[in-house]
């Protein structure tokens, strides 16, 4: 389902990360830990499809999303992966509702229901028409779940999705992250370095060991 | 949600910004349009009120004065021309006919114009009540003098001495309304008419009622027994070769004047083209800076924006879709500038029109739209196109992963 083979990759003067080889089945849970610096960012984005590795591949339900050029790959990251940064990163222009509807706008769907359903669940369905500045740090972290959910992918990425968030807020955030990759039955990896996160997922892996 | 709806919501998420760029738009292509209009209008009314009419033979001086005051009713005559002069000029065999006018007075600001039924005859009026006039001090009224001053068939007013409102009164003699005209369109709605005789009567210091009884000329130049001056000749050719031979043989051999309208005019468009062309280059650089501001908003905002974007692709948006949110953005200020300033330059010839009821603006419309207006509008968006070129080509080239590490 998801497969990530032999990925090199190197910013510009400096070394090569070492990144794991990866095999991830659907439900799957995956925790990445890492110092910072140690590429496990690098590592979502090229995951995400945001990054192309210098080597290697990625697959995701078949397809090698790097061999999908141009508009194919956006396409194929807005229906398959749901992808949650550190910072919520909501569309500032636009209400809640109207930010989960231009995720559907962008791949042609209409999922308007999941929508619905989705802000019910993470407690925010009272702020459909509320703007970014009148959220809360954890509200707008839940938007942005709710927004990386909205096209039910098949893959969700959370990058350091608790690391601005209080205990509290963090413990639920991920218990979202869990309930909602479960009911879709998609792969969940999220990259920390938030021991918060460590008790909820047992499969984990720790990146870091530069090459020398 | 669609992307005409996304430029649309980031457009108003900065409302002083946006404003400001179309209304800035806007007043540059309003000044453009008022241009348009009053330029289309006048030389449309400017022919339309010479038709027919080739030559005009007044009082020595200067021809575009003989010609605005004889033709259009804007300025004042140049003086008055003896009768039997004028009697001897229109027996010239170039001449197929001549209308005489005689001028001087006024009521409430709308000139008084002596002539026969030829003049009717010349603009082809029709009447919306009543009948030309047959008797001394009978007038036949213009549709905008009816409906400006509330008169109707049968009323009677003074006339006052002067071309222009507020001087003395001839209260000797009423001017009786036998006639309102139906709206021309043309400097008619404006005058009030009557015969020759009614002007020369009202100035004579004794009445001879005999007179006031008898019928007026209808047509040519009144009969008279003492020596009568008139303002002014309206001419017609009889053919061709008059228009090379007749205006200098009038300038030369008489005391009179003879001035073509269509030289005159067009003499005055290319001495008011010059201030045209100034205002319509004012309105160029307003336009001009316009779009270098919605450049560098859309250019400065992007810069703000590229993380945005970056997550518009993280969520599926393609590189043409984010070019096509930045041009739209661009394209949506520019349109609603440009319908902006349409309802501006037309709101402005409204008031325009409204505040002066007499003289060169009346008549004008601002309810009368233009080709060259939708030209306008499609000018501003080529414009909004332009100016979002560049900045929506860096929305294009945005480095997802490099913006979203920042």
């Amino acid at each position: 389902m998801l497969l990530a083979k032999s990925i090199y990759f190197k910013y510009e003067k400096l070394l090569p990360f070492n990144l794991p080889e990866l095999d991830l089945n659907p439900c799957d849970e995956l925790l990445i830990l890492g110092k910072s610096g140690s590429g496990k960012t690098t590592l979502l984005h090229i995951l995400g499809g945001l990054l192309k590795p210098q080597s290697g591949k990625v697959v995701i339900d078949g397809t090698d999303i790097y061999s999908l050029r141009g508009n194919a790959l956006d396409k194929f990251r807005g229906q398959n992966i749901g992808i949650i940064f550190q910072k919520p990163h909501i569309l500032s222009a636009l209400t809640v509702m109207e930010n989960l509807q231009i995720a559907n706008f962008f791949v042609g769907k209409n999922t308007q229901n999941t929508i619905e359903i989705n802000l019910e669940e993470l407690g925010i369905a009272d702020k459909k028409s509320a703007k970014l500045d009148t959220l809360s740090e954890g509200e707008a972290q839940r938007v942005s779940i709710a927004r990386a959910l909205a096209n039910e992918p098949k893959v969700i990425l959370a990058d350091e999705p608790t690391a601005s968030l209080d205990d509290e807020n963090a413990e639920k955030v991920i218990r979202l992250l869990k309930a909602q990759a479960k009911r879709l039955q998609a792969i969940l990896i999220v990259v920390t370095h938030d021991q918060r996160v460590k008790n909820h997922i047992a499969n984990q892996v720790t990146i870091g060991e530069v090459y020398r | 949600m669609n992307l005409l709806k996304l430029s649309w919501k980031y457009l108003v998420a900065k409302p002083l910004n946006t404003t400001l760029n179309i209304l800035l738009l806007a007043l540059g292509l309003a000044i453009i349009t008022v241009l348009l209009l009053m330029q289309d209008q006048f030389e449309n009314k400017m022919s339309k009120d010479a038709v027919g009419i080739d030559l005009v033979v007044g009082a020595k001086g200067s021809p575009l004065q003989l010609v605005l005051s004889s033709v259009y009713h804007i300025d004042f005559p140049t003086g008055n021309i003896d009768l039997e002069e004028a009697i001897g000029v229109s027996k010239n065999r170039l001449i197929k006919n001549t209308i005489p006018l005689g001028m001087g007075d006024n009521y409430q600001g709308f000139r008084i114009v002596g002539t026969n039924h030829d003049y009717l005859d010349l603009y082809d009026v029709s009447f919306a009540s009543g009948s030309p006039w047959n008797l001394p001090f009978e007038v036949v009224i213009g549709h905008d003098v009816a409906a400006k001053l509330g008169l109707k068939v049968g009323d009677a007013f003074v006339g006052s001495h002067g071309i222009s409102s507020a001087s003395h009164d001839h209260d000797e003699h009423d001017y009786v309304i036998s006639g309102v005209l139906e709206k021309q369109g043309i400097v008619v709605d404006q005058l009030i008419l009557t015969s020759i005789e009614s002007v020369w009567y009202t100035h004579d210091e004794e009445h001879d009622h005999g007179l006031m009884e008898k019928a007026v000329a209808t047509t040519g130049f009144p009969e008279t027994t003492e020596p009568r001056e008139i303002t002014s000749l309206l001419v017609q050719y009889r053919n061709p070769i008059a228009a090379v031979q007749l205006p200098r043989f009038i300038n030369s051999r008489s005391s009179l004047q003879a001035a073509s309208p269509s030289f005159e005019i067009s003499r005055l468009f290319e001495l008011l083209g010059i201030g045209v062309t100034l205002v319509q280059g004012l309105a160029v650089i307003i336009i001009v800076i316009s779009g270098l501001g919605i450049f560098i908003a859309l250019y400065n905002s992007l810069k703000e924006r590229k993380y945005d974007l970056a997550v518009m692709r993280t969520i599926g948006a393609s590189k043409g879709q984010l070019f096509r949110h930045i041009l739209l953005e661009g394209v949506l200020l520019t349109f609603l500038g440009g319908l902006v300033g349409l309802l501006i330059g037309h709101l402005f010839l409204l008031i325009l029109v409204l505040n002066y009821d007499q003289g060169a603006i009346a008549g004008l419309r601002a309810d009368v739209f233009l080709v060259e207006e939708l030209y306008l509008v499609f000018f501003a968006v080529l414009i909004g196109v332009l100016a979002s070129l560049l900045p929506a080509w860096n929305a294009y080239r945005t480095d997802i992963a490099k913006q979203l590490t920042k």
